[in-house]
């Protein structure tokens, strides 16, 4: 058991080491674009997964949340006069509470339905979200867009400072993730996903619980949005509250494995490099929908519970083989 | 004394008055079944008494408060546990993690902290002992038989030491040895200071058992009293003979 912890810990550090020098190793912009966006879903996953992953609750409205919180932050540079650099990044805890009060209020009247309903409700918020931000032309500036402030750095610096910033967020997403999975209110989330109405008989409060994983999530998805919109430093409304954002996030939190730590983490980095690599090599097409489509198909056939809950329990049957095969084979 | 007190307490489901006008008295300390042919409101009334459904009229008392529009886990807190006709665990928790869930906590920062203090999980394993499961400790609810999930329901139900549980039909589906240690175990908590109200099918097991039986039939108390009593009573042969 202990030299297990100590080999799960050292991986961890040597991931967490790569992901740090990940600019210096392959510092070409390309590969610190493909970063930026692999990191940026890791974040995403982990942080749906809170909610998704952990209550069962699948909402496929986070998208909401994620161009909320470059709305948000967007506004805010505006309205407060930031320059580009890196004061921006400061505020972005800012559109992560803006998007924590937005999404309380939708939660409260979301979380009082369940299953296929609360998967409606969220859709629907998310599309309300949208027509709001197209119509709303003198807040968000409509369909012609809303400007950020102008990253100064160029060239192959660019990425650099948006790597490090998706990746703390990234981090924050992992450790407020691995801090609920292990804690008492993590285990109500838990109970919750299993059985409601179970949970609520042995005094879960499940309604307090529910909100509350929803609003961490979509704090942290919003937080992340917003150092999208800097990133991409003009926002549209098709754009970041885009229906595909929110489908990513829940196919990767799928193929990894639901309600698992790391599953998110490993769901996104299968699935966002394969979708750049075929963005890149095919253009426009928007193929990569037909490789969610096919991926989805067969994470739900082979694999419903995804990969890391599979190869955990193919492992453990294995394990449990091996002393029987072994005492079968002594004389 | 009366531990929990229904008065005038009623329920419709739209043309169907499923409790009507019910008056029921709960001693403390004692084992009391809860008995009437199908569909004569039993299982509403604990729905009612838990706060699972909301009454239309009348009102519930536990240790002289109301309990009127508290929700299930409110009712819980304020010590009033229940199991459910199918017993009902949380398949994809081990049957320990089944029995931290109950256990209660004070303040968000012990909310926030490790699941299962090592006071919490020693009293699990203890209860999980005392039902004669511990060896399935680690194992996912949902891979138990049915007679362990009854078992752990039981001991899940127990963890937040209520005051009174609510039993739905803790014999059904259940064979006759294990019949036997559920009613073992139930006397033992019962001597330990739990009251419980069942509602059962099994009436030798609720004779052997109860020290009061409630009977009701349409939605409404027909006769309580000893065991005995209740077995002769006209009202109730009628009831039940002539449903």
């Amino acid at each position: 058991m202990y030299d297990r912890r100590v080999l799960m810990l050292l991986g961890l550090v040597a991931v967490l080491a790569v992901a740090l020098l990940l600019p210096a190793i392959a510092p070409d912009s390309a590969t610190t674009n493909i970063a930026v966006f692999t990191v940026m879903y890791v974040g995403l996953a982990t942080a749906w997964n809170i909610m998704g992953g952990y209550t069962g609750y699948i909402s496929l409205g986070h998208a909401g949340f994620f161009g909320f919180g470059s709305y948000a932050l967007g506004l805010l540079l505006a309205k407060l006069g930031v320059a580009g650099g890196y004061e921006p990044f400061l505020f972005v805890p800012v559109a992560g509470v803006l998007t924590a009060v937005l999404a309380a209020v939708v939660g409260w009247f979301a979380l009082r339905t369940r299953a296929a309903t609360f998967v409606i409700v969220t859709i629907a918020f998310m599309f309300m979200l949208q027509l709001l931000a197209e119509n709303l032309t003198s807040l968000t500036g409509g369909g012609a867009g809303l400007a950020f402030p102008n990253p100064p750095w160029r060239g192959g610096f660019f990425n650099i400072p948006f790597y490090y910033a998706m990746l703390a967020l990234a981090l924050v997403g992992l450790a407020a993730s691995w801090w609920i999975r292990r804690s008492k209110f993590g285990l109500g989330l838990l109970a919750i996903r299993d059985d409601e109405d179970k949970a609520l008989a042995v005094g879960v409060p499940a309604g307090a619980f529910k909100l509350t994983a929803f609003v961490i999530s979509a704090a942290l998805v919003g937080m992340i949005g917003g150092v999208y919109g800097y990133y991409v430093t003009f926002i549209y409304p098709q754009f970041v509250v885009d229906p595909l954002i929110g489908i990513s996030m829940v196919l990767m939190v799928f193929l990894g494995g639901l309600g698992t730590l790391w599953g998110p983490v490993l769901g996104a980095l299968i699935l966002e490099p394969a979708q750049l690599w075929l963005a890149y090599n095919y253009g426009v097409s928007r193929l990569y929908l037909v490789l969610y489509s096919a991926v989805f198909l067969l994470v739900i056939l082979f694999m419903p519970r995804g990969i890391i809950p599979s190869a955990s329990e193919l492992i453990a049957r294995r394990r449990a083989r091996a002393p029987a095969t072994r005492a079968g084979a002594t004389p | 004394m009366s531990l929990l007190q229904v008065d005038h307490l009623s329920k419709r489901f739209g043309g169907v008055v499923a409790v009507d006008d019910c008056t029921l008295s709960i001693p403390a300390g004692g084992i009391t079944g809860l008995i009437g042919p199908n569909g004569s409101g039993k299982t509403t009334i604990f729905n009612l008494i838990t706060g699972f459904i909301a009454k239309d009229e009348g009102q519930i008392t536990f240790k002289s408060q109301r309990l009127d529009g508290l929700g299930p886990d409110s009712v819980y807190e304020r010590g009033i546990g229940r199991t459910f006709q199918l017993a009902r665990i949380f398949p994809r928790l081990t049957a320990l993690e089944n029995l931290l869930v109950p256990i209660r906590r004070k303040g968000l920062r012990a909310l926030f902290s490790r699941a299962g203090w090592s006071h919490e999980r020693s009293k699990a394993m203890e209860m999980l002992e005392f039902l004669e499961i511990a060896q399935v400790a680690d194992a996912l609810g949902g891979s138990l038989s049915y007679g362990q999930r009854k078992l752990l329901e039981l001991g899940a139900v127990m963890m937040a030491e209520p005051e009174l549980v609510l039993l739905d039909e803790p014999a059904g589906g259940v064979n006759p040895a294990l019949l036997e240690r559920i009613a073992d175990r139930l006397r033992t908590l019962n001597e330990r200071g739990t009251s419980f109200l069942i509602v059962e099918h099994n009436m030798s097991f609720v004779m052997n058992l109860c020290s009061e039986v409630i009977v009701v039939h349409r939605g409404r108390q027909i006769a309580s009293g000893k065991p005995d009593a209740v077995r002769s009573d006209p009202a109730v042969l009628d009831a039940y003979l002539g449903a």
